[in-house]
Parts: structure tokens; C-alpha cells; sequence
């Protein structure tokens, strides 16, 4: 970074200015991402692709990323300025997460100067959308415990396995893969992370339908696909070290310094339909016990907004115990499920049934509701973050575990025969 | 950095921290229970003289803040007052100080005084709050000649049988109307009440028909309703830093106690299950730190979003306040409800505080309301 950076305010009064000249008011669908159908998707996913490039073009892409690859080489409150402006304005939706962050995020921070130069400018200019290849069918919150493994063939490795819960894999370019290189240590000394194109013939795509009808999430099959040894990211078996970043950068999300979001976007607007709103088609405006329901869920998101600013502004003053994003992410899983609940029941009976035309509004609640637990389980069940809090954080015991020092081909994998 | 302290700011809060620890350690309280004041005179002079009841206060009426942002410096009083279970009526002489402050009348100006010096104590009397309507008041004011009448009932009122005067809310034909009453003045009665805190004394005070003159109103007659809602933002800011100080000192103990207590040969602290709640509680406590430290921002800058943060900071810590604070007892067991053992200080004090000035209910009606109005202009 140079001697000289732009000050924050300056910067906001450029950012302002272009944005207004830019940028359009904000879509339904960046709120939420929810498509009709494939074609519509793919429309949208082309559409936040000419965002990003529009973002480059002006110099607003990568705010936080060296200028040697692309970005602006500014700093977290630069970002924060920007979104903030960004407000009521469309954004390229799915980039934020997870391509910016964690993927690029993890790149910027692990990957060689060569694959930076590659793969960065890329990212900021629209042409890469990024996935992670972490969870696996055996096992969603023992993230070391992958078991797709990568086996050394000359200058190149050579990965067979699953991946899962992968979402948007279909039409997605590249992934970040944690791989097993070596079964005979124990499981957090045999990983290492590869780089690589999703849409090549060794890797099948299936899609997983929801309880919901959605498939944006999907699961990969890998069969004998040969990667570079220049396209692996870090030292051989060393790949925990990078792990462990890459789901601090996971659990961050949204909020990291690396992702361009307008700032406010409440969960409410995230799910794309106020509780004033069902209260009114309700007819409960005025009934005292919906209000208070209105003003609990209102009370989530401030409170949950202060706490993210909170734990971020502890962890610029360099304070912070990085672990204290668990902290975030128990508070806003259970939020958000409460939330879920609250809209369901200031809903009443017409979330059970409705016409066609209704599915954005008395269908949403009754759906939602079905599906309130992903918030507690995506990105980390909300079990492993109390696991995290109270040993890392609070420093208790940890749990007794069957795989620690013990070479992992010997790990217990499920119940034995008999 | 908003929640980053200044030398300054932490010079204040650890010079309170040492005197609240010196004079009225827990030991103490225990033994001013049956005390009709529970604080002595002397305590509460000597805490104004350290800033107690100044920061909100205007220069010019002899107040000042540490930092610039009155309500801020405060809280990290209240923070401590809560961390402490300390004795004396800190919301209602800073609310009471708030009213004054830039009031132009002697009296007004007089009290102000007394109050700056810790020399005397005034109350305040809610008799009507922004989220009644005027029929379900508890105090009605009238004009009557050249003053005002005053009848009705507040209740319950801190201190009110220490105070020199009682700062009166109700409503009136007009509107909402604050008037400065002495204690004494005919037909105010002050009824002890009993109550759930130790140390902390309130009362049931009556106004039957109450005669007071015109200079004795606060603000202009009829038109106290944005006073009254500063205030009520104030006092919000106050309790909830009183119930995050008293969060910590609770968490903490409670912490320590799951180190050192084993059973069937382990630590509870070993447990999963009980790991688990420790880092639910964490998440409430680190939660309330973030709202309540926000909403004195926002009562300091007077922020666009100050009524909603701050019913958001009542909502959110009145109810998880006292979540945690029992689960603190369950986490100890049958100790945790014994007198002897200090738990029962901080649940007393988050569990008035969470019905003072608004309860979690009233608070999250009033982000409703505020949240309607939003989605209605839009």
C-alpha cells in the first residue's frame, strides 16, 4: 500500500457521486437471490456478472485488495464507507458470498503471486464466480475430517471423492477443494487445498432439491480429475493452517471487509418481506400481541447489527479474539430462526395455503418457517459455534474426541459391522 | 472508535469502580437491608462529587461531561453501579438533572444546585409515559388560576422518601406536562413500598389535589412530550449499562464457579451441555454490551435512530438480562438462592430493571409503532 491513501471522507463523496450515476435502485432479487427458474437464474447471474465489471470499471472493485492485483488497495473503513452509500442500490448479489468471501479472501491470503495475478483481477472484474469444495457427505460440521483425496502424479495430483451442500456448483467456474494428501497422520496433518474449474468432464454436478423446491445447492462427484501442482494453494499436508482461515473468512461472510454489500441489509429485507407487512395482510396492525412480535423481530436485527459492529470494531483494534465470530454466528442463527417463527405466527393460517400468485407473499412465511433451521445450520452448525465459544473463548475443557493423534486411516469412520 | 475509552474516560470509570468497592461492598449492603434509605447521605454527596449527577448537565449550569458525550460517560457510571449492586438513585437524579438543565426558573435552577452537590435527591414521578394513551395515565394536570393541580398516583418511585422535590409526569388537556413539586407540599403522601432489590427503596407517593405554581412547571405547559422522551432515552441508557454491569459481575461469577465446582470427578465446566448454555449466556452478555453501548451513542449524538436504539437496548437487555441472571442460579444450583451468596445481588438488580421505565413489552409496541410508521410513509 502507498504513503498516501484517500481519506474515507473523500472517498465516500467519489463513491456517492458515482453510484448515483451508476448503480440503480436495489432488486428483489439481490435482497434474496430467489429465481423462478434456471433460465431466470442464469439471466441474474449474467446480470451480477456485468455489476461486478461496472464496479471495476469505475475502480470500486476490491476495495481492500492490492492494487498489484486489481483492487484499490484501500482499507476496511473504505469498504465500510462504500457500503454504506450503497444502500437502496443494486450489487452484484452473488459475488459477496462465498466468492469473495472466503474464497478470495483466502487466495489473497495463501495463494502465490502467481495465482493472485491470475485468478484476483479475474474475481474483481466479473469473470470468475467461486465456490468451496469443504463439506463432504460423511461429515458436515468435522470439516478436517474430508476424506476426497489427492494422490501425486508427476507434476500433477490426481482427486477422487464428493463434495456437498455446494451451492450454486451449477453454473459456478471455479472452487476451493480441501483434499486428503496423506491418510497416514492424524486428520488435521494430511489435508491440503487445491484450486480448480468446476465445469470440466471428471466432475459431475447433481443438484439437491430443498424441502423448500429450491437447488441452488449441489453436490460434486469427482472421478480421477487432474489438477497442477501450481494450482494447489499452500504447503502439502498443510492445509489445516489454511483451513482454519478459510472458515474464519467463511464464518465473517457477509461482513468482511472483503465483500461489497449495501450496509442495512436488514434480514428482514434479506428474506424479502417486512412483518409489518404480513401483520397488515393479516389484518393485525393493530392487535397489541403482533406488535410486540414486530418490535421483537425489529429488536433482533438492531441488536445483531450493533453486535456484528461490536465484534468488528474489536477485532480492527487488533483486541479481538478471532474466535469471536462464533459469537456472531450463534446470535444470528438463532435470530433469525426466532424471526422465522415470529413472521410464521403473525402470518396465522394463510402461511398454510395459498394461490400461485401469493408465493412471494402469504406463501413466503409458511416456507420460510419450514426451513428456519438452515440458519442454524449453513456455514457452521450453531452447536460447533458454542463448542468454539466455550473452549476457545472461554477457555473450557475441550471435548473428548476418537480421532485426536491417532493416524486417520485408523479413525473410526461409522458404526463397525456386527 | 465509539466503544474505545479514553485515558480520561477510563481515569472516571475506575475512580467510581474504587469508591463503590470501598464503601458499599456487598458485605455492606447485605447489612443496610433494613435501612429506610438503604445509602447513607454522606455516600451520595461524596459520589456527586466525583461527576455522578453532572453529565448531562450544560457547562453554564456548572455540569460538564469527561468526553464530550454525556450520556457515554455516564453509562460507564451505571456500568459500574450494575457491576456493583450499588445503592442510590442514579436514573432518576441524572433524569431529574436532564429536565433542569437550561430551565430558566429559580426553583428549577435551585434544585439543579442540590442535585449537582449531592445535597439532595429528587424523584422522579411517571405518571404518564409516551406509550400510554392519556386516558390510562396515572397522573392528571390541570391549570388551575395562576398554577397548576396535580392528582393521581405514581408508583413505584425510587428514593421518594429522601427527596427534596419529585419531578412529576402527566397528562394534562394539553398534552404532557412535567412539574417540580417539593416532597412536602400539601397533599403529596409518600408510602413505603416493599421491594425486590436489597438496597434500593421505592414508594407509592399520592397527589391529591396538589397545588403548585406556574414556575414550577418544567418546559411549557402541555408540551413535555419531547422533554419526556429524552429523558425516558436517558434513563434507557442508564438501566441498560446498569444491566450489563451486573450481567458481567454475574457471568463471571458464575464462570469461576464452573471451574472450580466438580462433580462425578469433573469440572462442570467439562460438560457439553453446560458448555453450551455458557455460550448461549456469552452471546446475550457481548450482545447486550454492543446495544447498550450503542444507545448511548446514539443519546449522545442525538442520532436519527436514538428511539429506536435505545427501545431496542430495553427490549433486547430487559429480557436476556434476567435470562441470564437465572440461568446463572440454575448453573449454580441450591447456593444461588440463598441469601448468603452474592447471585442474588445482580438478578435483583436486572430484574427491576428490566420494569423500570418501560418493560421489554412496552419497549418492542413502541419499535412497532415506529417500524409501521416507516413502512407506511414508504
Amino acid at each position: 500500500m502507498s504513503g498516501d491513501i484517500e481519506t474515507v471522507e473523500d472517498f465516500r463523496l467519489r463513491a456517492r457521486h458515482w453510484i448515483s450515476e451508476n448503480l440503480g435502485p436495489i432488486q428483489p432479487e439481490d435482497q434474496n437471490q430467489n429465481c423462478e427458474n434456471d433460465h431466470a437464474e442464469l439471466v441474474a447471474v449474467a446480470r451480477d456478472r456485468r455489476l461486478q465489471r461496472k464496479l471495476f470499471d469505475g475502480g470500486f472493485a476490491g476495495l481492500c485488495f492490492p492494487r498489484d492485483y486489481g483492487g484499490q488497495g484501500l482499507t476496511p473503513a473504505h469498504q465500510r464507507a462504500f457500503n454504506e452509500e450503497l444502500r437502496g442500490r443494486e450489487f452484484p448479489s452473488r459475488f459477496a458470498v462465498p466468492t469473495f468471501s472466503p474464497c478470495a479472501a483466502v487466495l489473497l491470503e495463501f495463494g502465490t503471486p502467481e495465482q493472485k495475478r491470475r485468478h484476483l483481477p479475474a474475481i474483481l472484474k466479473g469473470e470468475e464466480v467461486w465456490v468451496q469444495m469443504l463439506s463432504e457427505p460423511g461429515g458436515g460440521s468435522d470439516v478436517a475430517g474430508a476424506s476426497t483425496t489427492a494422490v501425486r502424479d508427476g507434476d500433477s495430483w490426481v482427486l477422487n471423492g464428493s463434495k456437498v451442500w455446494t451451492s450454486r456448483a451449477w453454473w459456478a467456474d471455479w472452487g476451493l477443494c480441501l483434499a486428503r494428501t496423506n491418510w497416514n497422520v492424524p486428520k488435521h496433518q494430511g489435508l491440503t487445498v487445491f484450486i480448480l474449474p468446476l465445469q470440466q468432464p471428471g466432475i459431475e454436478i447433481h443438484r439437491i432439491e430443498r424441502l423448500n423446491g429450491e437447488s441452488e445447492s449441489c453436490q460434486e462427484f469427482l472421478t480421477d480429475v487432474r489438477v497442477p501442482d501450481g494450482d494447489r494453494v499452500g504447503e502439502i499436508d498443510a492445509g489445516w493452517s489454511i483451513g482454519t482461515r478459510w472458515m474464519y473468512h467463511e464464518r465473517v461472510g457477509a461482513n468482511s471487509p472483503y465483500v461489497t454489500r449495501p450496509l442495512g441489509l436488514t434480514s428482514e429485507a434479506a428474506e424479502g418481506l417486512s412483518t409489518v407487512a404480513i401483520a397488515r395482510s393479516a389484518g393485525r396492525l393493530d392487535d397489541p400481541a403482533a406488535r410486540e412480535l414486530i418490535g421483537e423481530s425489529r429488536t433482533l436485527d438492531i441488536v445483531a447489527h450493533e453486535l456484528q459492529r461490536r465484534l468488528a470494531a474489536a477485532a480492527a483494534s487488533g483486541k479481538g479474539n478471532t474466535d469471536n465470530s462464533a459469537i456472531d454466528r450463534l446470535f444470528r442463527g438463532v435470530a433469525r430462526v426466532r424471526q422465522a417463527t415470529i413472521a410464521f405466527d403473525l402470518a396465522g393460517s394463510a402461511a398454510a395455503a395459498w394461490t400461485e400468485e401469493e408465493d412471494d407473499g402469504a406463501g413466503t412465511p409458511g416456507m420460510q418457517f419450514l426451513m428456519r433451521q438452515t440458519a442454524c445450520i449453513g456455514g457452521g452448525t450453531t452447536e460447533i459455534s458454542r463448542n468454539v465459544i466455550s473452549e476457545r473463548v472461554l477457555g473450557m475443557p475441550r471435548e473428548p474426541s476418537g480421532d485426536r493423534n491417532v493416524a486417520f486411516r485408523d479413525v473410526p469412520r461409522g458404526r463397525k459391522p456386527g | 472508535m465509539w466503544h474505545v475509552l479514553s485515558a480520561d474516560q477510563e481515569l472516571f470509570r475506575d475512580t467510581t469502580a474504587r469508591f463503590l468497592r470501598d464503601r458499599v461492598p456487598l458485605s455492606q449492603l447485605r447489612k443496610n437491608r433494613d435501612d429506610p434509605a438503604g445509602f447513607d447521605a454522606a455516600y451520595w454527596a461524596a459520589g456527586a462529587e466525583l461527576g455522578w449527577t453532572s453529565l448531562l448537565v450544560g457547562e453554564g449550569d456548572g455540569g460538564g461531561s469527561i468526553s464530550g458525550q454525556g450520556a457515554v460517560d455516564l453509562a460507564l457510571v451505571a456500568y459500574e453501579f450494575g457491576r456493583h449492586a450499588a445503592p442510590g438513585p442514579l436514573v432518576d437524579c441524572n433524569v431529574a438533572a436532564s429536565a433542569l438543565t437550561g430551565q430558566a426558573g429559580d426553583l428549577h435552577r435551585a434544585v439543579l444546585r442540590d442535585l449537582l452537590s449531592g445535597a439532595a435527591i429528587v424523584s422522579c414521578c411517571l405518571g404518564a409515559a409516551p406509550w400510554q394513551r392519556a386516558g390510562d395515565a396515572g397522573i392528571k394536570i390541570h391549570k388551575y388560576g395562576d398554577g397548576v393541580r396535580i392528582s393521581g398516583a405514581a408508583r413505584p418511585v425510587e428514593s421518594a422518601a429522601q427527596a427534596g422535590h419529585l419531578l412529576v409526569t402527566g397528562f394534562s388537556d394539553a398534552g404532557m406536562t412535567q412539574v417540580l413539586v417539593p416532597r412536602t407540599a400539601p397533599g403529596i403522601q409518600v408510602k413505603p413500598l416493599k421491594s425486590l432489590d436489597v438496597t434500593r427503596k421505592f414508594a407509592h407517593v399520592d397527589f391529591d389535589d396538589v397545588r403548585a405554581p406556574a414556575s414550577s412547571v418544567v418546559g411549557a405547559f402541555g408540551r413535555a412530550d419531547q422533554q419526556v422522551e429524552r429523558q425516558i432515552q436517558n434513563a434507557a441508557v442508564l438501566l441498560c449499562a446498569e444491566s450489563v454491569g451486573a450481567m458481567d459481575a454475574a457471568f463471571k461469577m458464575t464462570l469461576d464457579w464452573a471451574f472450580e465446582r466438580y462433580t462425578f470427578g469433573r469440572a462442570l465446566a467439562s460438560y457439553q451441555a453446560l458448555k453450551h448454555r455458557f455460550a448461549d449466556m456469552k452471546s446475550w452478555l457481548e450482545a447486550s454490551h454492543a446495544i447498550s453501548d450503542a444507545a448511548a451513542e446514539a443519546v449522545a449524538e442525538q442520532s436519527a435512530l436514538v428511539a429506536e436504539t435505545t427501545s431496542a437496548a430495553k427490549a433486547y437487555i430487559g429480557e436476556y438480562a434476567v435470562e441470564l441472571a437465572q440461568d446463572c442460579v440454575q448453573l449454580h444450583g441450591g447456593i444461588g438462592v440463598t441469601y448468603e451468596h452474592d447471585l442474588h445481588f445482580f438478578l435483583r438488580r436486572v430484574t427491576l430493571d428490566r420494569l423500570l421505565y418501560g418493560t421489554p413489552s412496552e419497549h418492542r409496541r413502541r419499535l412497532a409503532a415506529i417500524q409501521i410508521l416507516k413502512e407506511g410513509a414508504a
